[in-house]
């Protein structure tokens, strides 16, 4: 299937990135590309830099050296707001929507971004803000019948079982038509059905919206099964990238995961 | 208009002619992105013309069959009207039906053409190609993941639409005549392999609008289609009725949002199988059950009284004052929430069938004010043969036969029917005909039953169900098991007992309902295989049976019927490993041949009984699973320690 989907010239790229905090050097000299329309994996051992290298990415860190690339434009570094602007979404490796509010609240909350009317159109229900209303409540509407949430339309995500609201989050993602999406490990504590679940959602997103992903992700059979192309860290530093065969055979990467004799 | 209508026998007909009188008002609804979106009578016929010259195009001619694989989407109906349109038969299939299933009705009814709802479906007919040589065209109606099918024989719904020219069409559709097959249906073969009922125009028709007569139904009625389309029951409810009578059907969004659809839509008829039913009241129980102790208090005491008096007053027999003042209360303050929460608040007509319902879930609804009334038919005969009339309700009978409908038994208990209703052959299968149908045209339903003194017809089971025990009383397991179901801690019961000396049973419980219980009282649990080997919750069980054993110790012919000893099965019973059929009912046969050992266990008495069964997961793969089930004895009672048990 991913044989017919176009994978394109590249859209951002990140070179000799470094972060520090204080004496721990969480990225150094980190390079890799990501192109148009791939999904791109970033694996390595727990604390080799992968979610600090998703927060660079999307300005919530910000590294000491280095220049990320996006959309032909060069940043020393990125700033969230500007990323978010830009077409980068996320979603994070700990849950985070609004509790309390229902699945459809959750969703409209991804196109803040989207809404141009101020407060007072808004509460007075105005009808250049009606309008708005209706047009972000069918773009939303859109992503429930994607993701195949419409049962839970109402629900409080707090009352949701977990994988349903790693579904929830991905639809909140995606409300802000992002042209690349951060996915940190969306399918961590998941069971087989809900990881063979999300994987399609996963691969559907790509293909459907032609969004670029860039995931984090644990489960070996997931990333080699979904992704393109795979960068491994290593306490902090890039050692393999290629196609999941190609890093599957590098023996730095069997060395970083199994360990070696020093 | 009446002579009109009586001149319009086929389903194309009728449906050109709502889309001249009453174009403008809603035939099928269907909740899209959150929004229900409205098609007119004369929208339908449109979209039915557009789709029937697209497949005329394409090569469809009469008498030709075409597969139908969806949920109730108004496009599935549009192509079952569009395939009659020009003289070609189609045939629904189950959505949820693995491939394998399928590959039989195509091969058996040479279906060239097939209409599916989505991927899934093309996967499955894709899969089942090679084997089906006559499939040479598969359309699909939702394009989500269809765009790197290359197939020659896929293509898009919406690619039928663009066909231009439906001017032949007129007088394709004048050349249909009642006598035409109009659908054919596989029954879901409780027993032996699926056999295609072929139903004429005529015989659909005709009995559809008796029923719709009998029941004054007009174009202002609603009916939410949330069953199988490929189910006789679900597809005159949700098509040959609406184009007898105009009404119009709404499809849900997903199976998932059923409740919360049938509360926006707010039909005023309604038609469920008892499975559905009891479904709705497990959920019912379980949340008063949550519910805060003034609310618990209220319910059982309102309850009391619709119990006492809610059947009576629909039924327009005599209440006292005082219980019809406690009514009006109840209405207010209990039974109209209900019913709200239910979705049944503009409910004019509700019927169950499909299977025997159990006594007191029957009165459960009608005590609430819904008119939930009996139906007793089969694909066979168009579903209409009994209808309780209003006033006329009972909960252990299926009514007096509808108009134009004969019934008569033989020796041995069996009904035969004869009905204008009546289907035309098994298709391709000439012996199951004459062996279903004989000379004089009498139906053998294999449904053992008999006349009550109001003429009312009841039945108890299936013929060949119907056994006896080693001492030679009456054996009727569904009796039982219907019993033991109405329990909402209890899903499926599988009785056991023919030619034995005494009863025992399967039990499945139900997992939502034991596992709020086992929440409730800290019990943690993995899942339903760990809660099947609870002491706990055999004792549950346990109190269950009992409690029927009590009721059947009051009943003469059924008081040696008790249940002695019983198992928790570690799985639940499922239509994918054949144990139950499409339409959930048990295949008692199946069961009892595959899980042999656990009978036998039952009857040896020992206390434990190790199985090991072969499990076949959903994408098709198989693996084995081994545990230890444990027996245990229910208490029985002798008929007249009854009354102080009880």
């Amino acid at each position: 299937m991913s044989g017919a989907r176009r994978i394109g010239e590249v859209v951002l790229s990140v070179q000799d990135v470094s972060l520090a905090f204080g004496g721990v050097r969480a990225l150094q000299e980190v390079s890799f590309d990501v192109r148009e329309h791939e999904v791109r994996a970033i694996i390595g051992p727990n604390g080799a830099g992968k979610s600090s290298m998703l927060n660079v990415l999307n300005g919530v860190y910000h590294p000491q050296k280095g220049k990320i690339r996006f959309k032909e434009k060069e940043f020393a570094e990125m700033d969230s707001h500007q990323a978010a602007a830009m077409g980068i979404a996320r979603t994070f490796q700990n849950i985070a929507l609004f509790k309390g509010m229902t699945v459809l609240d959750n969703l409209m909350t991804g196109r803040n971004l989207k809404m141009r009317c101020n407060f007072l159109q808004q509460a007075l229900w105005l009808g250049p803000a009606k309008r708005e209303e209706m047009e972000n409540r069918r773009a939303v509407e859109e992503i429930i019948d994607f993701l195949e949430i419409q049962h839970i339309r109402k629900t409080p995500v707090g009352r949701l079982p977990y994988g349903l609201q790693k579904r929830v989050e991905l639809g909140r993602a995606l409300a802000a038509e992002p042209r690349l999406l951060l996915l940190d490990e969306p399918m961590a504590g998941m069971n087989l059905e809900e990881k063979q679940d999300m994987c399609r959602f996963v691969l559907d997103v790509n293909d459907h919206y032609g969004t670029t992903l860039v995931l984090i992700e644990h489960d070996m059979g997931v990333v080699m099964d979904i992704s393109d192309r795979v960068v491994v860290l290593d306490y902090g530093r890039k050692i393999a990238d290629g196609t999941p065969d190609e890093v599957r055979g590098n023996q730095k990467v069997i060395d970083a995961y199994l360990g070696v004799a020093h | 208009m009446s002579i009109d209508i009586a001149a319009l026998d086929t389903f194309p007909k009728l449906l050109m002619h709502h889309a001249r009188v009453r174009g403008g008002k809603p035939a099928i609804r269907e909740k899209d992105l959150g929004i229900w979106q409205t098609w007119t009578w004369r929208r339908f016929a449109d979209e039915v013309r557009a789709l029937a010259s697209g497949l005329a195009a394409q090569g469809l001619g009469r008498g030709e069959h075409v597969a139908l694989v969806g949920d109730n989407r108004p496009r599935i109906y549009a192509a079952m009207c569009a395939a009659q349109c020009l003289g070609a038969i189609p045939v629904p299939l189950y959505q949820d039906a693995v491939a394998a299933e399928m590959a039989f009705p195509i091969q058996n009814a040479q279906i060239t053409h097939a209409l599916v709802e989505d991927q899934e479906q093309v996967d499955k007919l894709l899969e089942i190609l090679p084997q089906c040589p006559t499939l040479k065209h598969i359309y699909y109606d939702d394009p989500r993941g269809m765009r790197h099918y290359a197939q020659p024989e896929v293509a898009s719904y919406d690619s039928l639409l663009a066909a231009a020219g439906d001017n032949f069409l007129d007088a394709e559709i004048a050349k249909g005549r009642g006598s035409d097959p109009a659908a054919m249906f596989f029954t879901s073969g409780t027993t032996g392999a699926a056999k295609g009922v072929v139903l004429t125009h005529h015989a659909l028709i005709d009995r559809a609008k008796v029923a719709a007569e009998m029941e004054k139904l007009g174009d202002d009625d609603v009916v939410l289609a949330y069953l199988p389309p490929a189910w006789i029951g679900q597809n005159i409810f949700s098509y040959a009725q609406p184009f007898v009578t105009g009404y119009c059907i709404c499809c849900p969004e997903s199976a998932e949002t059923v409740m919360t659809d049938m509360r926006e839509v707010g039909p005023t008829y309604y038609f469920a199988p008892p499975r559905v039913l009891e479904a709705l009241l497990t959920q019912v129980s379980i949340r008063m059950e949550d519910a805060a102790a003034p609310k618990r208090w209220l319910y059982r005491r309102f309850m009391a009284v619709a119990n006492r008096a809610g059947g009576a007053l629909l039924d327009g027999k005599p209440v006292s004052a005082f219980d019809r003042f406690l009514y009006f209360i109840g209405n207010i303050l209990v039974y109209g929430p209900l019913r709200n929460v239910l979705g049944m608040s503009r409910v004019r007509v509700a019927y169950t069938a499909g299977e025997a319902i159990g006594p007191d879930l029957f009165r459960f609804y009608r005590s609430l004010g819904i008119n939930l009334k009996q139906l007793y038919g089969s694909t066979e005969t168009s579903v209409f043969v009994c209808i309780q009339p209003d006033g006329q309700v009972k909960a252990d009978t299926v009514g007096p036969a509808v108009p134009g409908v004969e019934l008569k038994f033989t020796p041995e208990r069996e009904l035969l029917i004869r009905s204008p209703g009546l289907f035309k052959e098994y298709y391709k299968n000439p012996q199951a005909t004459a062996e279903a149908k004989d000379a004089e045209g009498w139906f053998h339903t294999g449904d053992a039953g008999y006349f009550d003194q109001d003429g009312h017809l009841k039945i108890i089971d299936r013929v060949k169900d119907v056994g006896k025990l080693a001492d030679g009383t009456l054996f009727a397991p569904k009796y039982l098991e219907n019993k033991l179901k109405f329990f909402p801690y209890i899903r499926e019961a599988v009785g056991f007992g023919h030619g034995r000396e005494k009863v025992c049973a399967f039990i499945n419980f139900d997992i939502d309902a034991v596992a709020n219980w086992a929440e409730k009282r800290n019990m943690p649990y993995a899942g339903y295989t760990d809660l099947a080997s609870r002491d706990e919750v055999y004792d549950l069980v346990r109190e269950c049976i009992e409690r029927v054993n009590a009721d059947l110790a009051q009943e003469p012919e059924l008081a040696n019927s008790q249940i002695h000893r019983f198992l928790i099965l570690h799985k639940e019973l499922d239509a994918d490993d054949g144990e139950l059929t499409r339409t959930r009912k048990v295949r008692r046969g199946h069961i009892a041949e595959r899980y042999a050992p656990l009978v036998q266990a039952l009857y040896d008495g020992s206390r434990e009984v190790h199985v090991e069964a072969q499990v076949k997961y959903e994408d098709g793969r198989t693996g084995t699973f081994s545990s230890d089930l444990k027996i245990r004895d229910a208490k029985t009672f002798a008929p007249q320690a009854a009354k102080r048990a009880a």
